[in-house]
């Protein structure tokens, strides 16, 4: 661990009525880090992120997310993040360049640079072509990869990403797992949650939720060593067993 | 035992559609208190009639006829005497303003003795027609009313009187004109809209077409998928009719068997209206809207519960005959407030029958050139 | 200020592009102040007269033409039979009717009084009572038309009757689109302005944009704010097209200040944006949020006066008409369009409107969070 904590969790907890969704959890972040977010549907992964973005305000604990508190600076944690949600987070009725104009203006970033990094991004993405055909009409997998991009469009210290890959095939998969190692060397920290063993692999760091816990966290090598198994699905399997609620 | 299976399905299935319906707690919500809040409106707040109208008496020269006129005015419940005054000078004023609404001007010099060649004034405010004549009416029989009492006091030979009776309603009571309009209403919103929308749900969620794969045959399924609303339509209809008899003193004077068969009739042709509109449309709001703007405001318009139908022009005339719930309201009218029997309203059945008959052979065929 | 430039640029991209939105906004509204007006004509023109003539005399006669020729009636049936009339009331052919006893003329003359009977259907209170205030008027004509006949002229002059003359003003004709064209301009506005907001905001609900916004550092008033404006121009572009129809198409001239129209118009507008976002807040489904605002429209709308005047209801039902926004900006605009009234006029409905509009808009902005 250096010195540079981005995320700062600790006994973190959100409740619903009787229902603890999130309980107690405690962890930290580093600058530049890849972290994943492992468990079941329903192991409260969601929840705990939407916490560290201010979508939601946490039952008991505390956690600062780029230095600012979650419970009083909501609104300077989200100039300082991306997100990408679960539901697909771009408008389908206006073009990809519509849409990188509007998230990059109401981020605040110059119109100069927004016109900029736009081309450099179709670019990137290889889709110069389309950039003005609405979002709607294009394949799944290209529509997440313009959505993370867009998340990361006005160069955030933190993106969060929930299920970012959820229904797009492996090639995809592996495409998007590119980019978010791009983001990660220009110094941006990557929170992901995945319920895909395999994209555990390409962590830096992973925790992993069973039952609002966090039941394990550690380098994926080294979960792989403590529980004897060959890949993070065997680990998964081996400390999910227990769980109370799942799908 | 396949007849028996296919029975247990069936049921099964109902107790489904029971359960989507009663679930969804605002949308329930909604569907009871709208009609009680529309009876509660129609009943006690809303009526054609004029009361408490503001009236403004000029009365420059004030003697006892003009007084005897004036209390007998102030008696009534029509009016409201908001002003008094000697002259007309704020009159135009106050009528801007709205804080009158017709204003009775005796001429100066008005003369008891002799009553000859004196004309009182009686200025409304015409932007509601109905209203600027009715008040108009009612002051005219007021006077006229003052005026025969004193001739019968004074017995001027050649009188002629007029006994007024009125027929099914002497109470006058409003709530009478609406009820059966309400009714209709209701059963439109709650087997047209909701049917249309739940049917249009199912699609859009692509669980219409795991029903469809069911050994249940498509009739069975669709018969299932209504039959919810069926029962919340009577369950509505009870509570209407319990309401408008007992809170608002509207008696139900026809046979009440009668009135719930016709009732069912009814609700059938809005069920398979709905049916039409959930195979012609395959987004919600595009149910919503059609069956919104399509049937309610028909509904609304051209049933003749809030509008006359003889004031239309012809062409809408026409067209209100294809409105179900024109008919419907007839039926219930006739029903309900003449207390006619079944031979007072076989034509308007005959009708709601044939538009069942139409729209369910429609939404039938459609149904099958979906599934091929 | 920039971000809101980015959101406003963002909505009206999405307007352009949503077809059936574009045409909802335009084409139903001009659909509706074409249709609405000749169908919502609550006037009462002809009452149907049935008359039942025991007499056949030449009075009798003249009393009959006495009616038909007046213009507020048309004769029915003219029998000898009062079973018929009476099936004719049943069929509703007939709205009343008169009863001439046997030998009235013969009678009369020899006994210097006759009693004529009128029986209304009093289903339709109005009709009821026009007709019957109308025949009883010409009864009294027909009265004193004998009387000069017969009588001389010292016994006359004691007793002729006041004369009245009846004037309706801001409408001289009693044209009843004047007073319907304003209101239905009115409602126009409020099912834009509730609907529309409120559909627009729970989609992006319903789609999960509205989470990604909720991340992003735009402050609520931005986002509110970039809600409100568009549905703000479009509002006033629908009051304006609304307004040519009503001054081009039903030649209603608008004879109050232009500008002080267009300050009421604001007013209601922000308020019912309000009023929609309000909604928006509270649904989770463009169903629901189209059910709470049906309800709550269909509520506002009874409760207004659109349809009945709200003098005539009882006190409790006045306070939640004062509760209604659309109450007062109907009030406002029916003076404006036809009454000319001035702004000093008006000041109070003008406060009223504020009021709401800040109340509203407070709940709205207080009721959207950004975080749950």
């Amino acid at each position: 661990m250096n010195n540079n904590i981005v995320i700062h969790a600790h006994d973190l907890t959100k409740k619903f009525g009787n229902f603890t969704a999130v309980d107690h959890i405690s962890f930290e972040v580093g600058t530049g880090e890849i972290f994943g977010f492992l468990g079941a549907n329903g192991a409260g992964k969601t929840t705990a992120m939407r916490m560290l973005c201010g979508l939601s305000h946490p039952t008991s604990g505390e956690a600062s997310v780029a230095g600012y508190n979650v419970y009083k600076q909501q609104e300077q944690i989200k100039k300082n993040i991306g997100y990408m949600s679960q539901k697909f987070s771009l408008y389908e009725d206006l073009t990809i360049v519509e849409n990188i104009q509007f998230y990059g203006g109401i981020y605040g970033v110059k119109p100069k640079e927004i016109k900029e990094r736009t081309q450099i991004l179709l670019k990137k993405l290889n889709i110069e072509n389309q950039a003005k055909s609405l979002v709607g009409s294009l394949p799944l997998g290209w529509k997440q990869k313009l959505a993370f991009s867009v998340a990361i469009f006005h160069e955030p210290k933190i993106v969060f990403l929930d299920e970012p890959t959820s229904g797009v095939d492996p090639i995809t998969r592996r495409q998007f797992w590119e980019l978010i190692y791009e983001a990660g060397n220009q110094g941006i920290t990557v929170f992901v949650t995945t319920h895909y063993m395999d994209e555990a692999e390409y962590c830096n760091r992973i925790s992993l939720m069973v039952d609002g816990k966090i039941a394990a966290m550690d380098t994926p090598a080294n979960l792989k060593q403590q529980h004897s198994a060959d890949n993070m699905g065997d680990v998964f399997y081996a400390l999910a067993r227990g769980a109370k609620r799942s799908e | 035992m396949i007849k028996h299976k296919i029975y247990k399905q069936f049921t099964a299935f109902i107790r489904k559609e029971f359960y989507h319906v009663f679930r969804d707690r605002k949308t329930l919500l909604i569907m009871f208190v709208l009609p009680v809040v529309q009876i509660l409106l129609f009943g006690f707040a809303l009526t054609n009639e004029v009361k408490n109208a503001r009236l403004l008496i000029v009365n420059p020269t004030e003697n006892a006829v003009s007084g005897q006129i004036i209390s007998k005015i102030k008696a009534s419940k029509y009016f409201t005497v908001t002003n008094v005054a000697h002259n007309t000078t704020d009159m135009e004023s106050y009528f801007k303003s709205g804080n009158i609404q017709c204003a009775l001007i005796f001429p100066s010099g008005f003369n008891t003795t002799s009553l000859k060649n004196n004309t009182i004034q009686i200025i409304t405010d015409g932007t509601d027609p109905n209203f600027s004549k009715t008040v108009t009416n009612y002051l005219n029989a007021i006077i006229g009313e003052y005026l025969q009492e004193r001739s019968m006091l004074q017995q001027v030979p050649l009188q002629i009187n007029s006994e007024v009776r009125m027929l099914y309603n002497p109470e006058m009571n409003g709530s009478m004109v609406f009820i059966p309009g309400v009714i209709a209403l209701i059963m439109m919103i709650v087997c047209c809209t909701l049917t249309a929308v739940a049917i249009v749900r199912e699609k859009e969620f692509g669980s219409m077409e795991v029903l469809l794969v069911s050994p249940l045959k498509p009739i069975l399924v669709l018969v299932a998928k209504a039959l919810p609303y069926l029962v919340l339509s009577i369950i509505n209809l009870i509570v209407i009719l319990l309401m408008s008899r007992f809170a608002l003193g509207v008696p139900i004077r026809g046979s009440l068997l009668l009135l719930f068969a016709e009732s069912i009739l009814f609700i059938i042709t809005c069920l398979a209206f709905g049916l039409v509109i959930s195979n012609s449309t395959n987004s919600q709001s595009a149910a919503m809207l059609i069956s919104m703007m399509g049937m309610l405001l028909p509904t609304l318009l051209f049933t003749g519960f809030l509008f006359p139908l003889e004031n239309m022009p012809i062409g809408f005339q026409w067209f209100a005959n294809i409105v179900p719930a024109r008919w419907y309201f007839l039926i219930v009218n006739d029903v309900m407030i003449k207390g006619l029997s079944f031979s007072g309203v076989w034509k308007e059945t005959l009708v709601l029958i044939g538009m069942s008959v139409t729209l369910l052979s429609i939404s039938m065929l459609k149904f099958k050139t979906r599934l091929q | 200020m920039r971000k809101l430039y980015y959101i406003l640029q963002k909505e009206f991209r999405q307007l352009k592009r949503d077809k059936m939105i574009v045409v909802i906004m335009l084409a139903v509204p001009i659909l509706q102040l074409l249709i609405l007006p000749w169908a919502a004509d609550m006037d009462v023109r002809h009452v149907k007269i049935a008359v039942v003539d025991n007499d056949q005399s030449s009075y009798a006669r003249q009393l009959i033409s006495k009616i038909t020729s007046s213009g507020n009636f048309e004769l029915a049936s003219h029998t000898f039979s009062y079973q018929q009339a009476t099936q004719d009331i049943e069929e509703d052919n007939a709205d009343i009717i008169l009863t001439i006893p046997p030998h009235f003329e013969r009678n009369l003359i020899r006994e210097n009084k006759q009693q004529v009977s009128i029986t209304a259907n009093a289903i339709n209170g109005i009709k009821a009572g026009l007709g019957t205030a109308y025949l009883n008027s010409i009864i009294r004509d027909f009265n004193m038309q004998i009387r000069v006949e017969w009588l001389p002229e010292a016994v006359l002059d004691k007793n002729l009757p006041i004369q009245t003359t009846s004037s309706a003003l801001f409408n001289p004709h009693a044209n009843y689109r004047f007073y319907m064209v304003p209101a239905i301009l009115v409602l126009l506005l409020t099912v834009v302005g509730a609907f529309l907001t409120s559909l627009n905001i729970v989609k992006e609900k319903e789609i999960g944009t509205i989470e990604q916004i909720n991340v992003t550092p735009i402050k609520k008033w931005e986002f509110i704010l970039g809600k409100l404006i568009p549905f703000w121009i479009i509002s006033l572009f629908v009051f304006s097209l609304g307004l040519l129809i009503t001054r081009f198409v039903y030649g209603i001239p608008i004879v109050g200040n232009i500008g002080t129209l267009y300050l009421f118009t604001n007013l209601y507008i922000i308020g019912i944006l309000g009023f929609g976002l309000l909604i928006s807040n509270f649904s989770q489904t463009q169903q629901q949020s189209m059910f709470i605002s049906f309800f709550f429209v269909m509520i506002f709308i009874l409760m207004s006066g659109l349809f009945t005047s709200t003098a005539s209801m009882p006190a409790w039902a006045k306070v939640i008409s004062n509760g209604v926004p659309i109450t007062h900006y109907m009030k406002a605009v029916r003076a404006l369009v036809l009454k000319g009234s001035s702004f000093m006029d008006l000041w109070q409905l003008a406060v009223y409107l504020v009021i709401f509009a800040l109340v509203l808009n407070m709940l709205a902005i207080l009721s959207y969070k950004k975080t749950s």
